[in-house]
């Protein structure tokens, strides 16, 4: 009778082409881009989305998300599940982002290690939590969780922090693969986050990278960050994704890489938007790095085989 | 799941810090929460805040996206001094952002400073039916002429089911036209209407679409809303506005897409 009926869960054939994201660029999909993208004949990359964006019933998010999905690979982004969160995870939150990897397909899909949701209240901010044997099997129990219902493991992100808990007993970086080790799941690594928290916090993050389990992380995030001053008037950086990505974080980009071969990468830019060129430019950028790299891996394998 | 917390013998320990980190998030007036610290013994006052002002600034922001004419008729600093209010005293529950505002047009109504425009809480609740029609769920509308093929005795008995993107919007001010004015980006001129206005809200294909509803067209769809047949609802207009005309109505509902199907009553 009408659009209503969701699509037929009998049938077990995908819907949308699966097309591959290894080694490839990609870009945050912003709305106002949509005819833009739609109307560029060089296709390639790949777009991420926020999950909670496509969580309405109908309407044209739904309707973009098809078209790009159509055309491209899809990363599904979760903003807000709170896994990072003392308290059970949302059903009916987690069975909207179920719906949505089962209607798009997603070539990847991630989450924060992080909350925003206490009591009753949505802050709508990525929030910290103290890095303790309890939380470690807290978290893990959540990421267990998300990933039985979704039928698939998850990339988790490394979050950029401005305090920290003086209660912690783990490092960030031991904290991570104590969750990697229970749960099997993946990870996302921002190296704007690192660059921005070791900042923050007066490491180094050539020390936190050596020390992060790169063979299980399965996309980058790369992103722009604003600067501010902590009471002492030292330097605080703001993961802000509203601007350019830093040069001291392409390299330490270019440095991962290296160590790990391409991974698909991802430009995010969330506010102060600019045109589409901009951000195809900024994503050529990273995608350059990446090939350079398949090229000498490629040449490396070559010497010596 | 509750391992842990079988295990740690503490569970209210355990989601101190999330308590205890949200107490301030909404209230500049207190100290960051002991449990937190700078690297090294620093102070985590401006570091707290960073987070006090995400929140913040990430909900005035989501309001002033979904209600962008009524942040057009106040001016940026008037919108987030407004919404700064909103976001303390009412938080969203949800975390989907589109969610949110559902009780901005009441705060409006009520804030003392939006008084010399009694109208602005009336535009705010047609932005907040635009978002929820843009985020129905999709639907083919019924075609114009489907009454047509009705028996004109059956008409009466005649139950139409509105598309999930229709709703309905009383104002006793010219909401609409104000609305219309202030959401475009084209420059608004002296709006000279200032009779009370109805509004309807729909979505039938990708585009909403707000239209003023003629007299008695309100209560007239309100009523074929909670599921009451054609002749139900005409008299219920009829007897609130005797000029209601009845075919106008049915037509200019259908032709924008207002309904999905129609059957007879039961």
């Amino acid at each position: 009778m009408n659009g209503l009926a969701p699509p037929s869960r009998v049938s077990k054939t995908s819907r949308f082409p699966a097309y591959p994201v290894a080694d490839l660029a990609g870009i945050s999909f912003k709305h106002e881009h949509l005819h833009a993208i739609l109307g560029d004949d060089a296709k390639g990359g790949f777009f991420e989305v926020h999950a909670e964006n496509y969580m309405g019933a109908g309407g044209p998010p739904h309707d973009a998300l098809t078209k790009i999905r159509r055309d491209y690979p899809v990363s599904l982004h979760g903003v807000c599940m709170s896994i990072g969160g003392p308290r059970p995870l949302d059903k009916a939150h987690l069975g909207r982002f179920k719906a949505l990897v089962d209607r798009y397909e997603p070539a990847l899909v991630s989450e924060h290690l992080a909350w925003s949701t206490h009591d009753t209240t949505y802050y709508n901010d990525l929030l910290p939590l103290p890095y303790t044997p309890a939380t470690v099997s807290r978290v893990a129990d959540h990421i267990d969780e998300v990933q039985e219902v979704i039928g698939r493991p998850i990339l988790l992100e490394n979050p950029s922090t401005y305090v920290l808990f003086p209660e912690s007993t783990m490092g960030e970086t031991d904290f991570i693969r104590a969750l990697v080790r229970r749960t099997d799941c993946g990870l996302l690594l921002d190296v704007n986050n690192v660059f921005v928290s070791a900042t923050n916090h007066g490491y180094s993050a050539l020390s936190y990278l050596a020390d992060f389990p790169l063979d299980h992380v399965g996309e980058i995030h790369l992103a722009g960050h604003a600067e501010q001053e902590d009471d002492e008037g030292d330097l605080l950086l703001i993961d802000s994704h509203d601007g350019p990505v830093a040069d001291a974080v392409w390299k330490l980009f270019d440095i991962v890489i290296g160590r790990c071969g391409p991974l698909p990468t991802l430009i995010e830019w969330d506010s102060d938007i600019p045109d589409w060129p901009v951000l195809k430019a900024e994503a050529a950028a990273a995608q350059a790095i990446l090939d350079r790299h398949a090229d000498s891996l490629f040449g490396k394998a070559h010497a010596t085989g | 799941m509750p391992r842990d917390e079988l295990q740690s013998g503490d569970p209210g320990r355990r989601s101190d810090y999330a308590a205890a980190f949200t107490a301030g998030l909404l209230d500049p007036d207190r100290a960051p929460p002991d449990a937190v610290s700078g690297p090294n013994g620093k102070a985590a006052v401006k570091r707290y805040a960073v987070y006090r002002n995400n929140v913040t600034v990430s909900l005035i922001d989501a309001l002033a996206a979904s209600f962008p004419a009524t942040l057009r008729i106040t001016g940026p600093d008037f919108f987030r001094a407004m919404a700064r209010f909103h976001v303390r005293e009412t938080p969203p529950t949800s975390p989907l952002l589109f969610e949110y505002g559902r009780d901005f047009a009441d705060f409006i109504g009520r804030y003392e400073y939006a008084r010399s425009m009694p109208w602005l809480a009336d535009v705010a609740r047609i932005e907040r039916a635009w978002l929820d029609a843009y985020h129905a769920a999709d639907a083919e509308p019924l075609a114009s002429g489907a009454l047509a093929s009705i028996p004109a005795e059956r008409l009466a008995d005649t139950v139409l089911v509105p598309h999930p993107a229709t709703r309905a919007i009383r104002s006793r001010y010219p909401a609409v036209t104000i609305f219309a004015a202030n959401r475009s980006d084209g420059p608004v001129g002296r709006i000279e209407a200032n009779g009370p206005e109805d509004a309807l809200v729909t979505r039938p294909g990708l585009e909403v679409f707000v239209r003023h509803l003629p007299p008695g067209g309100a209560v007239f769809l309100d009523r074929l809303m909670a599921g009451e047949p054609l002749g139900a609802a005409a008299a219920a207009a009829f007897a609130e506005r005797a000029e209601f005309d009845l075919s106008a109505n049915i037509a200019g509902m259908l032709q924008a897409g207002a309904f999905i199907a129609a059957h007879q009553e039961e």
